[in-house]
């Protein structure tokens, strides 16, 4: 047993001297100028929508959205959304391409096990967590907001 | 057969008749294709979803490595095999359509040796005269099973190996044939507490390291008397480490190793991260290439060391480690 911890020694020795760099200045600036390029195209259809369209502020943002996230699902479906994922990381999952993506992804991979029990039950299963973020969180700075009205 | 050392058994009598190697599209358009029995063109295989396309791919192999064998799928005396799949998905489904006795065998990505080393000791035991051991995976019902869905978007890291689409089959007889398995040793679970999943390479190779290095001491030889020793998903990372410790434990291997995850791809215009992993790694490659090269006389004794990861992904959200697990076996020609 004891020349068994000495091996373990000498491997966990070797474990840490040779951990797997991540490049993450590399991965940071690809993530930002995807992201941005993302934020662009979205910008795009925002002033489309308004300049072009003459629907109202609120309108125009929710169908930027929805624009966003339509295109990120096509993206999904073809098979084109994962690979550009792979380059730009945080830069296309971060915004509500990422969200669209979790969810068609999840629902394309469910989809043979049925239209109840496969899509609709798994579709919020990578997603559901960022709605049970996005909606605690608002109750959270909702109630802190009124806490201080009341104070103030 | 007999025990040899702590964890090892010498085999007397223990030939590979004929084996049978099914890969995807992918893996078919990698260096080894030549060996393959056949390759899909797509990863559905014609099947509707992904688990019944790794269904195919395993019942493929069978009737090839049967076929090769002269013998019909009924006069085999049992069949041995496993995949990735929860409850062994694949083999039991395929199993249900030929009648003869099955013994399902999970050992995550080593299955192959561990089901080669089973089925050996059932036939030197005296369980009938041919025995059929199969493994199979598929990249998409692994990433199922043990990541993410296949189209997610998220960024996996240069470390992430890519599970392989294919499966293998073995017929081991009595009979006499070029290739014999002669030597066996069977490994430990290790656990170095490593915790990446994305990084499996690292947490298997302490694993394999000490499969070679019990192999070495129970039969008392050098690694040089193999032709080529592999190891079966390590990946590139893995690899490195992998030789990093043995040279700390004194065994060189630097001129006669290889991995079979760094062997089936085209990595020069095909994206597979760090390598391929999965059962079907260490089956396509020994199965096809390897077997082969020993029949023509390239090679003359082998050393496979499959690995596995033996993780639970329940259990690695529980923030548990990754247990890990390296079968070897030794091919070699008469």
């Amino acid at each position: 047993m004891e020349k068994r911890i000495d091996e373990y020694k000498i491997i966990d020795n070797v474990l840490e001297k040779n951990k797997p760099k991540r490049n993450y200045v590399k991965n940071a600036l690809k993530a930002f100028i995807v992201g941005g390029v993302v934020s662009l195209i979205a910008q795009g259809f925002l002033l489309i929508f308004v300049k072009i369209f003459s629907f109202d502020d609120s309108t125009s943002k929710s169908l930027m959205s929805v624009t966003m996230v339509v295109i990120a699902s096509i993206l999904t479906g073809f098979g084109i959304f994962d690979k550009i994922g792979q380059f730009s990381g945080a830069g296309t999952y971060i915004p509500i391409t990422g969200f669209a993506n979790s969810m068609t992804s999840s629902a394309l991979e469910s989809k043979s096990e049925g239209l109840v029990l496969g899509i609709m039950t798994n579709m919020f299963k990578l997603a559901g967590a960022v709605i049970v973020a996005g909606i605690v969180s608002a109750s959270l700075s909702a109630l802190i907001i009124y806490l201080v009205e009341i104070i103030g | 057969m007999k025990k040899i050392g702590e964890n090892s058994i010498e085999f007397d009598k223990v030939y590979l008749k004929s084996t049978g190697v099914v890969a995807g599209p992918l893996e078919g358009k990698g260096p080894l294709s030549s060996y393959f029995d056949y390759i899909y063109e797509h990863e559905h295989c014609g099947c509707k979803n992904w688990e019944k396309a790794e269904m195919i791919l395993l019942s493929d192999a069978i009737d090839y490595a049967t076929t090769k064998a002269g013998l019909n799928k009924t006069d085999i005396d049992l069949y041995i095999g496993g995949d990735l799949n929860n409850q062994l998905a694949a083999n039991n489904y395929v199993m249900r359509n030929i009648e003869v006795p099955f013994l399902g065998v999970y050992s995550a990505c080593s299955t192959l040796t561990a089901g080669i080393i089973v089925g050996s000791t059932f036939l030197e035991s005296g369980y009938g005269e041919n025995i059929v051991t199969m493994t199979s995976s598929h990249n998409a019902t692994s990433e199922r099973q043990f990541r993410y869905p296949t189209e997610y978007g998220g960024q996996k890291p240069e470390t992430m190996t890519f599970t392989i689409s294919g499966a293998g089959a073995t017929v081991l007889s009595k009979d006499k044939a070029i290739v014999k398995i002669t030597k066996a040793t069977i490994g430990k679970v290790i656990d170095l507490k490593q915790t990446d999943v994305q990084d499996m390479g690292r947490a298997m190779a302490p694993a394999a390291a000490l499969t070679l290095k019990q192999h070495l001491l129970d039969f008392n030889i050098l690694p040089n008397e193999y032709d080529l020793i592999v190891t079966g998903d390590l990946s590139k990372y893995g690899k490195n480490i992998f030789i990093k410790i043995l040279r700390e434990l004194n065994i060189n291997v630097e001129k006669n190793y290889e991995d079979c995850g760094l062997m089936v791809y085209d990595k020069e215009n095909n994206n597979v991260f760090a390598g391929g992993s999965g059962c079907g790694c260490s089956t396509l490659v020994t199965l096809g290439y390897l077997y082969n090269a020993i029949k023509t006389g390239k090679y003359h004794r082998i050393l496979v060391i499959a690995t596995g990861a033996l993780h639970n992904p329940i259990m690695i959200a529980q923030k548990e480690s990754i247990p890990c697990i390296a079968h070897a076996i030794v091919l070699e020609r008469c």
